[in-house]
């Protein structure tokens, strides 16, 4: 492999990973969800809005993820597929979704980490269905992908002169 | 790796700076940050230590226009280049689609930048990513100091350029940034070559900052089209 491969996601694929999230939130009362793909970008986010910034948010929560990976490694563990992180009001709680997208929950006192993580296992199951579909056709020259900027040659080099 | 958002019709892509310790590469984040628009970046955020040493990595995001309708949004990493934070550097390069290699120009520091390129391939070939392969520029910073090196044997240590065995490629490519240079060129001794781009820079005035960035980025769209 060159390089890493690209992944793509459509409207539709939004829609429904939205539609899992909020079925998440209704069931568990948590009060926002967030999707972050393992290189740090924001995938998508749903309920209240944060009043933070979402896009370093989804940068350190891959860095977390990850730097916890390898702490687990050292341990002799292959991963922690969930990470729980406890405040005195609000708490988060992260877990694997694919190996390539972790799915954050922002809670507070309206409900417990009992609930959250419960909801949380069928949701992960979901979204994991989800991403194989979305990951098996997203690979770099797969029809969607291919040729989104093909022929844009111009474009590009006008953009960076 | 490079994420498509069909839906909000964004082309996210990750770029990171790698190099030896105190090269420049937090100061180049620095002023692509100090030189944006507030309503085209993000946030700088820095994990450093006490004394302003990247500790884990410096982000920013920046949106550096629109093509085709979608919106090019760029995350820009540093990593830690002290050598014994190998562990931290190397989780950063998960999914990266581009590389700026800031080499410190100082001849003292000729030693700790063939480390640090050493150290990148070794780490890109670990996640299976092949360096020659993928959008990659070297940027020679420091250029302003006394003792910086002359400019042909910082080339001839780092950027010495990698066997071109395709035979599609096998043909002269000019250097777009330096008239009468090549990027890919033929041996006396008959095997073809190719070296990554390079530009010179001083990334504390800022000289150089926004080409180097500029570079890259274009090659990775390239890579989508
Ligand atoms: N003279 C000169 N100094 C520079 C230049 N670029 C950076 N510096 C200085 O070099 C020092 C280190 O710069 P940083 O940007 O923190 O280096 P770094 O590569 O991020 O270092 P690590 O985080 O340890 O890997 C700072 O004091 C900068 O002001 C340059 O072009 N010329
Ligand atoms: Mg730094």
């Amino acid at each position: 492999m060159s390089g890493s491969a690209s992944w793509s996601f459509s409207e539709e694929d939004s829609v429904a990973m939205t539609a899992l999230l909020q079925k998440f939130l209704f069931e568990s009362n948590a009060r926002c969800a967030l999707l972050v793909d393992r290189s740090g970008q924001l995938v998508a986010t749903v309920g209240e809005q944060p009043n933070f910034d979402p896009t370093a948010f989804a940068t350190l929560t891959a860095a977390d993820f990850s730097a916890n990976d390898q702490l687990a490694r050292l341990i002799g563990e292959t991963d922690f597929s969930s990470l729980f992180h406890q405040g005195e009001k609000e708490s988060m709680y992260l877990a694997d979704v694919a190996r390539r997208v972790i799915l954050v929950a922002l809670f507070d006192n309206r409900t417990t980490l009992g609930l959250v993580r419960l909801k949380l296992k069928d949701t992960v199951a979901d979204l994991t269905k989800l991403f194989h579909e979305v990951f098996s056709r997203g690979g770099p020259g797969k029809p969607q992908q291919a040729g989104l900027l093909a022929g844009a040659d111009d474009e590009i080099d006008k953009l960076f002169g | 790796m490079s994420m498509i958002n069909y839906a909000s019709r964004e082309i996210n892509c990750k770029i990171v700076y790698y190099g030896s310790g105190l090269g420049g590469k937090t100061t180049n984040l620095e002023h692509v940050y100090g030189k944006t628009k507030p309503d085209t970046r993000g946030k700088l955020i820095s994990l450093a230590t006490e004394t302003e040493r990247t500790l884990f990595f410096d982000f920013l995001p920046v949106d550096l226009g629109t093509i085709r309708g979608f919106k090019t949004r760029f995350h820009l990493y540093t990593v830690p280049g002290q050598v014994y934070y190998n562990a931290s550097r190397k989780l950063i390069l998960k999914g990266v689609d581009g590389i700026v290699f800031v080499a410190d120009s100082q001849i003292e520091r000729m030693e700790a930048n063939q480390e640090a390129m050493q150290n990148l391939y070794d780490n890109m070939a670990e996640y299976g990513y092949d360096l020659t392969k993928m959008p990659f520029v070297i940027q020679y910073n420091k250029r302003d100091l006394p003792n910086a090196a002359p400019l042909a044997d910082l080339q001839a240590s780092l950027n010495p350029g990698w066997e071109v065995t395709d035979a599609a490629k096998q043909r002269v490519a000019p250097d777009p940034y330096h008239a009468g240079e090549n990027l890919v060129s033929q041996l006396p001794t008959g095997e073809w070559v190719e070296r990554a781009q390079y530009f010179e820079a001083v990334a504390v005035t800022g000289d150089g900052v926004f080409e180097t960035l500029r570079a890259v980025s274009k090659l990775v769209l390239k890579t989508l089209s």
